[in-house]
């Protein structure tokens, strides 16, 4: 189900503002709505998920009803509706990926993370969740992590260790940095 | 070794960059097209190459291309579909990574073509890095003068963008992209009026596959009657097919219509058989929407003459005994996989992505789900199996776009070739839990022609 829970209130970055200047220039003179994925994509990437008062801000500069946003960021499966881990695991479960192994990475993903699919681990790093084919069967398994969508192919269990232990460490330097 | 037209020079280091490309003869397409022809004499060459649309419908390009509405004074507009959704097909994600130029040079001399002087390509949103490397592409060639105002001096305007879809696999149906490209939610749009007429912001339009596009390169550059020797009758040309699935070598490769499949699978200079010494059980040819065959009725047709690799011979026995090259995404399921399993997966994934438009599309695909999870776990009952054809027949043809064909036939088909596994699975649900059917007798060999037809 849809939970779009209300946190703190938005505020688009002056930075954010000059992306979206610039996409709205693709698009002929009273089509700007056609940014509002591309925008939404940018914001995702800023937040890390998209809450109601990020959609309302979007709504007001492209001169939409808050409506026309939600509908849109409901529809379409890449926009998250809540917070989610730092990292969020997709991995592909169907068919072809399937054939060669997928479910069985999926449920050593579930048991290595201690977490459902949806749900996000203790330390806020990890979520996961199966997701529709990404158009990478012949390198099956695979997965990829936002907001880049960087990508992992061919995944086995020792993949997968060495993936998340890397991500462990990497928040770890960071966290390490902003304390020093 | 086959002549390759797009991946010829996949492998020169550097070819994702513009001065590697142009100096192995890229972008002579565009030189050609703006100072030597007229845009009808490109769509002319485009028509005598017999190419056909390569994103699954297999619509003669050219003629498409013929349709598109010219009211004076009214932008025309070419979109690029690199939705790339259908599982099993992965050859455009190929392309644009690793030879990002042929796209972008492909959508120039096709955007002259049309008269259109704005192009998008839009992009599923999960390819991020390839939207990177697109617009990479498209700054280095404005910058050499291919894009712009005034390209080469011809007086022709163009300017490409790349748009990011937001993860809907209904949004690489022709209208749906358009309507998404609008900042909509990605509902199929009824036809009439085609996009030819009316597309995007209401302006004549043309939807192109990727591998369609980069496919004018060629044509172009060699002429349309060159590209059209190379093929079989009217699968003129080459296709990029995308192998996945228990092969000993998936990847993307380029083949020449009309290769032998049994060659396709087997050959070292293919996918080099099946992984691990087993033996071939079923293919999906074209993609997951295609009707499923058993490995007897994928490599010989029905007439016991051997199938290629064609729109004409995948389709020899119509829907009975016969398949569809759609998107090229080659699926191979060897003799340990499920027909119930994947065709259960495959119900899932079309309902997941019903846009929720039809009735008989939203609520029959939800049904076919549920009705094959319920035979995959051992509770189904042999009514279910007829149940399935009944509902996957209600639902064919009567949606607004083929999302629902597309989910009825992989259904039809897997119980139409496989009813004693499908049979299996409710007779012994506890064994089907626990092994499965196996290989059966789907490799045998075909049974004589009066057999099948009394
Ligand atoms: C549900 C559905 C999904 C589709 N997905 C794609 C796709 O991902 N890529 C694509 O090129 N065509 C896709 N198509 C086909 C397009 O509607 C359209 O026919 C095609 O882009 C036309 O290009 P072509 O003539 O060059 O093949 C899809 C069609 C349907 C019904
Ligand atoms: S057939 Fe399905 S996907 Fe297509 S318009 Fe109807 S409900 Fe939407
Ligand atoms: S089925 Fe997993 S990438 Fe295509």
């Amino acid at each position: 189900m849809l939970s779009i829970s209300n946190t703190e209130e938005v505020v688009l970055t002056p930075e954010l503002i000059t992306k979206f200047n610039e996409i709205i220039t693709r698009y002929p003179d009273g089509k700007q709505k056609s940014a509002l994925l591309p925008i939404l994509h940018l914001v995702q990437a800023e937040y890390g998920w998209v809450n109601s008062s990020a959609m309302d801000k979007v709504a007001l500069y492209l001169g939409l009803q808050p409506i026309e946003v939600y509908e849109v960021v409901t529809f379409y499966t890449m926009f998250f509706l809540k917070p989610q881990g730092k990292y969020v695991l997709e991995i592909c479960r169907t068919g072809p990926c399937c054939l060669v192994g997928a479910e069985k990475i999926m449920k050593y993903l579930e048991q290595k993370l201690k977490v459902k699919e949806g749900q996000i681990t203790e330390d806020g790093v990890f979520s996961w969740r199966g997701v529709e084919c990404l158009a990478a069967c012949g390198m099956a398994p695979v997965l990829q992590i936002g907001p880049d969508y960087t990508f992992y192919e061919n995944l086995t269990e020792g993949k997968i260790d060495e993936l998340i232990e890397n991500l462990r460490l990497k928040t770890a330097d960071k966290s390490a940095q902003q304390i020093s | 070794m086959a002549r390759k037209l797009l991946l010829e020079h996949i492998n020169v280091p550097g070819i994702n960059t513009f001065e590697v490309y142009s100096k192995m003869g890229g972008y002579r397409a565009v030189e050609k097209a703006v100072k030597t022809l007229s845009a009808d004499d490109v769509v002319e060459e485009v028509k005598k190459s017999g190419l056909r649309g390569r994103g699954g419908a297999g619509f003669p390009t050219g003629m498409k291309w013929s349709f598109l509405a010219k009211p004076e004074g009214v932008a025309r507009y070419l979109v690029c579909n690199a939705d790339e959704s259908e599982p099993g097909t992965f050859k455009d994600r190929y392309l644009m990574t690793y030879i990002p130029h042929l796209l972008i040079e492909g959508m120039i001399v096709s955007s002259y073509a049309l008269g259109a002087n704005t192009s998008y390509i839009y992009v599923r949103g999960e390819m991020m890095p390839q939207i990177k490397i697109l617009e990479k592409a498209i700054a280095e060639a404005k910058n050499a003068g291919f894009l712009g105002k005034n390209i080469l001096g011809s007086g022709y305007d163009h300017e490409i963008y790349v748009q990011p879809g937001g993860g809907a696999y209904i949004c690489g149906e022709e209208t749906a992209l358009i309507e998404s490209l609008e900042g909509k939610r990605g509902n199929p749009r009824i036809k009439p009026p085609f996009p030819a007429i009316s597309g995007l912001y209401n302006c004549p339009t043309v939807v192109n596959n990727v591998e369609s596009i980069a496919a004018v390169v060629p044509i172009i550059n060699d002429g349309g009657d060159e590209y059209a020797k190379i093929g079989i009758g009217r699968s003129t040309g080459t296709k990029l097919i995308s192998a996945s699935g228990n092969l000993v070598k998936p990847g993307v490769y380029e083949i020449d219509l009309g290769v032998p499949v049994e060659e396709f699978i087997y050959s070292d200079e293919y996918c080099g058989g099946i992984a691990n010494g087993k033996r071939l059980k079923a293919v999906v040819a074209g993609g997951s929407s295609v009707p499923i065959l058993p490995a007897n009725l994928i490599l010989k047709t029905i007439n016991n003459e051997p199938r290629l690799m064609s729109y004409e011979s995948l389709a020899d026995g119509g829907f009975p005994t016969g398949t569809m090259l759609g998107s090229g995404g080659f699926v191979a399921l060897d003799e340990d996989q499920c027909i119930v399993r994947n065709t259960w997966n495959f119900a899932r994934f079309y309902h997941h992505e019903s846009c929720g438009q039809c009735s008989p599309c939203r609520e029959g695909t939800g049904w076919m789900e549920k009705v094959l999870h319920r035979l995959e776990y051992g509770h189904g009952k042999m009514s279910d199996i007829d149940l399935l054809v009944d509902v996957a027949k209600k639902i064919e043809g009567n949606t607004i776009c083929p999302l629902g064909d597309a989910a009825a036939w992989p259904v039809a088909s897997a119980i139409r070739h496989f009813r004693d596994e499908f049979e299996w699975h409710v007779t012994h649900p506890k064994e089907a839990m626990e092994r499965n059917y196996g290989l059966a007798k789907y490799a045998d060999p075909l049974p004589a022609i009066e057999e099948v037809t009394s």
